[in-house]
């Protein structure tokens, strides 16, 4: 084996660690039972996060828009639930259809231009989608959203209750899923070359990766998987408004993807973690501007560098750039 | 009719106003500043808040919001703005989104998140009837200022030393660097003065478009429209942009309420995949 590949197989390969973190992930609802509506809450964002990160860390596109592929699957759940069946693995699997779909359209939309259009197309999109939701209000209730779906049980067996340890097992058995898809095609042969248009398109197109095809791929993918986190939220709220759309999602998620790290699958898991604990801590302290501390942090984060925020060790060596 | 032209064209040249200082700043420093719409509410706070509080006259305010502004622009500048312009677009995108939040909750916490009433002097308030053709005079007010700030822009762009330093500059940084121009100078007067006209913008704007905090976010992607769609390398290309978007916003909402901001997005998303670079790219720049 030459070292390239032998290199390419260790970072590949499962950690040590990786079990019990999963393991960790599955005793938590358990554990804190009183905590679990809001586990199941950031592991939908978990889920999301890790579509963004696939899009953003491993094809490097910036995009402001990612709630649309979340809501357009929140949406096609609730409507699916409510006109065609109330079972929640077909309606996961359309909502999916459905973001993948649009994702497979919107790339076309991302391939040319520089990072300011494609940041203004996939704004765009999301904007034209919350227009719509909210002025097709025969369709999606407008501002009042989609309420009072009835979910069938998950497997025929278990109920969503109102305590939400059924919702929370059946987000964190999607995101284990999506999680080791995810895992799976960034460390394939196809995410390699993902990487290489990433650091340098042009170098990329010359040892002839196709690299249209490509992005279209993973654009699909990602908004399929940004469409079933969009399903797990309605199916286990079992309501969706037009919050699902919102440009607030979009930045929410893409800061969840930037405080655990762009361009590792954990990264966004763990920023979901992060940013939920980070937003209830502030949220307490100050309920109306919270936003502010996160405005705050997001400068310092830039500031510092993103990858020097958590190694303060660092801070004080001189980095390219930064006042550190 | 003519009114909605006459609505639309207003409402355009306001638009160009606010994003010009967005369009040359991206251009010059290829920075993707999202906290540009900040900008603008400041100016519109200075100007609401010093007429309603302290009875300062509109024509003295106006002055005052672009100094506030400019000066604003002028501090962040040089402290925050300039380590970033070598990030990746993507720091640079969450910083000003960073920027963007603490304006937001800033502004709500001093002023209240309630929408400002502004009170326009009396000279400034009827309408005058031509035909069919009715115009507002706070409009034809705002059309007449923003003219006259286009021509003197485009004056100062193409005929003063500043203007070719500036240009040199946007064309090719190094090589304008290498001719003995300042370029970091250039940078903070560029921002700067980008800034003070958002802030111009925003007080000339403060009674049609609303000042309430989430003003920034609320009108960020209508300045991203102008700059992405009239392009960053003239001031004529925002300015059509400007004034496209603004007759068809104003046109859309009024024939077709029900299509809402819808055409104007849609719009948007075919021009930029129709001319990736915006409409209207002058040859030879480098990119």
């Amino acid at each position: 084996m030459i070292p390239a590949q032998s290199d390419l197989a260790r970072t590949a390969r499962l950690k040590w660690w990786e079990p019990l973190f999963w393991l960790a992930v599955f005793a938590a609802p358990a554990l804190w039972p009183g905590q679990a509506p809001i586990i199941n809450e950031t592991a939908i964002w978990a889920l999301f996060a890790i579509s963004l990160d696939l899009v953003l860390g491993y094809a490097g596109i910036v995009s402001l828009g990612h709630a649309a592929f979340f809501g357009l699957g929140a949406y096609t759940a609730a409507l699916f639930a409510r006109h065609l069946s109330p079972d929640p693995h077909l309606g996961l699997l359309v909502a999916m259809g459905a973001s993948a779909l649009l994702g497979l359209l919107a790339s076309l939309t991302v391939l040319r231009g520089t990072d300011l259009t494609r940041l203004m197309v996939t704004l765009g999109l999301a904007l034209i989608l919350l227009e719509l939701a909210n002025k097709l209000d025969w369709l999606t209730g407008g501002t009042d959203g989609i309420q009072g779906l009835t979910i069938a049980p998950v497997l025929g067996r278990f109920e969503f209750g109102i305590d939400g340890q059924v919702a929370s097992y059946f987000s964190l058995t999607l995101l284990l899923l999506f999680f080791l898809l995810a895992r799976v095609i960034v460390n394939s042969p196809f995410g390699g070359t993902l990487k290489a248009i990433r650091d340098n398109r042009l170098r990329a197109m010359a040892i002839g990766i196709p690299v249209h095809a490509r992005l279209i791929a993973i654009y699909t993918v990602a908004a399929a998987i940004a469409g079933a986190a969009g399903a797990a939220f309605t199916l286990t709220s079992g309501y969706v408004s037009m919050e699902a759309l919102s440009f607030d999602r979009s930045a929410d998620v893409m800061l969840m993807v930037v405080i655990g790290g762009v361009g590792w699958l954990y990264g966004g898991v763990i920023g979901a973690v992060v940013f939920q604990v980070i937003r209830d801590v502030l949220s307490q302290i100050t309920p109306q501007y919270w936003m502010f501390w996160i405005g705050l942090f997001l400068v310092v984060l830039v500031l510092v560098g993103r990858d020097r925020l958590f190694k303060p060790w660092t801070w004080f060596k001189r980095g390219a750039g930064g006042k550190a | 009719m003519l009114t909605i032209l006459f609505d639309g064209i207003a409402y355009g040249m306001l638009l160009f106003v606010l994003a010009v200082g967005l369009a040359v700043t991206m251009g010059l420093m290829n920075f993707i500043n999202l906290a540009h719409g900040a900008f603008a509410m400041v100016g519109g706070y200075i100007t609401v808040l010093l007429m309603q509080r302290l009875d300062v006259p509109f024509l003295v305010c106006l002055p005052l919001a672009f100094a506030g502004a400019a000066l604003l622009g002028a501090v962040l500048e040089r402290t925050l703005y300039r380590p970033l312009y070598r990030k990746p677009h993507l720091d640079q995108v969450l910083f000003s989104i960073g920027l963007v939040f603490m304006a937001v909750s800033a502004v709500d916490y001093y002023v209240g998140s309630t929408q400002q009433i502004m009170q326009l002097p009396q000279w400034l308030k009827g309408r005058t009837e031509i035909g069919s053709l009715g115009m507002g005079h706070y409009r034809l007010f705002i059309i007449v200022v923003c003219a006259a700030l286009t021509v003197m822009l485009q004056y100062i762009l193409s005929r003063t030393r500043f203007g070719s330093r500036l240009r040199a500059s946007v064309d090719d940084q190094r090589v304008a660097a290498g001719m003995g121009i300042n370029v970091n100078v250039v940078f903070l007067s560029t921002f700067a003065f980008g800034s003070g006209l958002a802030g111009l913008g925003g007080a000339l704007g403060a009674e049609v478009l609303g000042m309430d905090p989430t003003f920034p976010l609320k009108f960020m992607v209508y300045f991203l429209i102008v700059v992405a769609v009239g392009g960053t390398s003239s001031i004529t290309g925002p300015l059509l942009a400007a004034l496209l978007l603004g007759i068809a916003d104003v046109a859309g909402k009024y024939y077709i309420p029900k299509m809402g901001a819808f055409i104007v997005y849609t719009l948007m998303i075919v021009i930029l995949l129709w001319k990736p670079q915006g409409l209207f790219v002058r040859q030879g720049g480098k990119a």
